[in-house]
């Protein structure tokens, strides 16, 4: 679904990703882990384009990011801080989105899915203006808009930071569900029993490179650790021995 | 056929929707129609023209800076979902541009022109001076908050985007205007009629100042470099060349503006 070829990025003095690679697995929750400032954020804002690389390449579906926005059509994004302009309504901001990717497109209109709306009970807040909406209740929002279009991948960064204990057990249920409807997800979290459930796949990303790209069950066999946790620990203190 | 590629046309719709609910905006708006009716009730059209025209050329350039500042701070974060969409930045650029600046445009013309409306102009002769102010606050509030994109594509920092933003405006409604006085002052004794045109043209407020003291004939208060000014901006060429500089200070920094958000990381 992803390939990543020596991506390099820096932001003045700092070397954020340094000749990274990766592949991402069609199908399947890939879990991107590493400690703080270490690259997660910008290596999916890559991915969608909103961080242009100083070297290498990102291909989704076999298409370089760098020369079209046509390939955004398939994705959903979920940002770590979900910000609206404060006057418009959850409504209006939904039927803005339907304009944006739904008519005149290459594509054909994509079918939505409003689960979400449902099951966080969102509709009865759908009507007011954003800026009078709780920080939960715009994360919520933030969960329906990325899911909206059911796209092929799904880009979740830090997704139930905000969200409450049921809202979050909701928001797992569905990252599942779209993963066995064949959809591919990724999801970046420092919730590890959070990823330990939801995860097929671990990146573990430290000072910009790849350290561990697999299955979560190989690394738990490789490290020999009891959780998920645990077994990035381990890789980390191995790191740092190195 | 639509002049705006679609994608543009529906932020444009939703942005306009967002701003038109803003107080801000209201509040300027009320600033300007409230202004403009006191002014109308005690001086008259003629004397209210003259006055209004240095309200415009102080509100409209900080109003453009400091509004199109904060509004893209507060959007920031919106942007970056906008451009996760399947739009070009080309495309989102100019829906937040237009989206902001038509209803800042509007929000001046509404303001000075409902009270106008209402208690009708009683001098023919001012209804071209009127017309002027009128184009010249729009053409302000296209340049500067065009200057907004421009500072909001040049630092992260929030704090130092708010501070090149009134810098700027200080710089350009106030600070310019006694520099000029001050090489007047010291360069008296030459020939600087043209430095001081090129001068004058340098700068989108004074360029606007000088378009609209000419309309009410009153070059004789810029001193002896407005009968230069008079000459110059009278004749056809003039008003040509004062259109064409305000055009340029409109489409520059949009394009710098365009540049750098294109390049941008967010």
């Amino acid at each position: 679904m992803i390939e990543i070829h020596g991506l390099a990025k820096r932001y003045g003095a700092q070397e954020v990703l340094r000749g990274l690679d990766l592949h991402v697995a069609r199908g399947r929750v890939t879990a991107i882990v590493g400690p703080n400032g270490t690259g997660k954020t910008t290596l999916i804002k890559t991915i969608l384009g909103l961080v242009r690389p100083d070297a290498g390449e990102v291909l989704v579906n076999g298409v370089a990011v760098s020369d079209d926005c046509a390939y955004r059509a398939r994705i959903g994004y979920m940002p770590q801080i979900a910000r609206f302009p404060q006057n418009l309504s959850g409504a209006e901001l939904l039927a803005m989105l339907r304009d944006l990717r739904g008519g005149g497109g290459v594509a054909p209109a994509p079918v939505l899915d409003e689960e979400l709306i449902a099951s966080f009970q969102l509709a009865g807040h759908l009507g007011k203006r954003v800026g009078a909406l709780s920080g939960g209740t715009r994360q919520k929002l933030n969960a329906v808009m990325a899911f909206l279009f059911s796209p092929e991948l799904l880009i979740l960064d830090e997704p139930t930071a905000g969200l409450d204990p049921v809202a979050s057990g909701v928001f797992k249920d569905k990252i599942l569900a779209e993963r066995d409807g064949g959809k591919t997800l990724i999801l970046s979290s420092h919730f590890m029993n959070e990823l330990e459930e939801l995860a097929d796949d671990v990146v573990f990303l430290l000072d910009g490179t790849v350290r561990y790209s697999g299955t979560v069950d190989e690394l738990m066999r490789r490290t020999r650790q009891a959780n998920l946790g645990r077994a990035i620990s381990h890789l980390m203190a191995q790191a740092v021995a190195a | 056929m639509n002049v705006l590629p679609a994608a543009t046309a529906k932020i444009v719709k939703y942005e306009l929707r967002d701003v038109m609910r803003s107080r801000w905006l209201i509040a300027y708006a009320l600033f300007f129609g409230v202004a403009t009716d006191a002014l109308l009730r005690f001086g008259g059209s003629g004397k209210a023209l003259v006055s209004l025209t240095s309200v415009t050329l102080f509100i409209v350039p900080l109003v453009g800076l400091v509004f199109g500042t904060v509004y893209l701070d507060n959007a920031r974060e919106f942007t970056e979902l906008l451009l996760a969409q399947p739009i070009t930045r080309r495309q989102l650029f100019s829906g937040l541009y237009l989206g902001l600046t038509l209803p800042l445009a509007g929000a001046f013309l509404a303001g000075v022109g409902i009270p106008f409306a209402l208690h009708g102009v009683d001098d023919p002769s001012l209804y071209v001076p009127l017309l002027t102010l009128a184009l010249v606050g729009v053409a302000l509030s296209f340049v500067f908050t065009a200057l907004a994109f421009v500072i909001a594509a040049w630092s992260d920092d929030r704090l130092r985007r708010m501070g090149a933003a009134i810098a700027v405006w200080l710089v350009v409604a106030v600070l310019y205007d006694g520099l000029v006085l001050v090489l007047v002052m010291l360069f008296g004794d030459y020939p600087i009629e043209r430095p001081m045109l090129a001068l004058m043209v340098a700068n989108p407020v004074d360029l606007a100042r000088v378009v609209l003291l000419l309309q009410f004939d009153m070059s004789a208060l810029m001193g002896y470099t407005g009968a230069a000014f008079q000459q110059f901006f009278s004749g056809g060429t003039g008003t040509a060349v004062a259109a064409a500089a305000l055009a340029i200070w409109t489409v520059a920094p949009l394009m710098l503006g365009m540049r750098a958000f294109g390049k941008r990381d967010f």
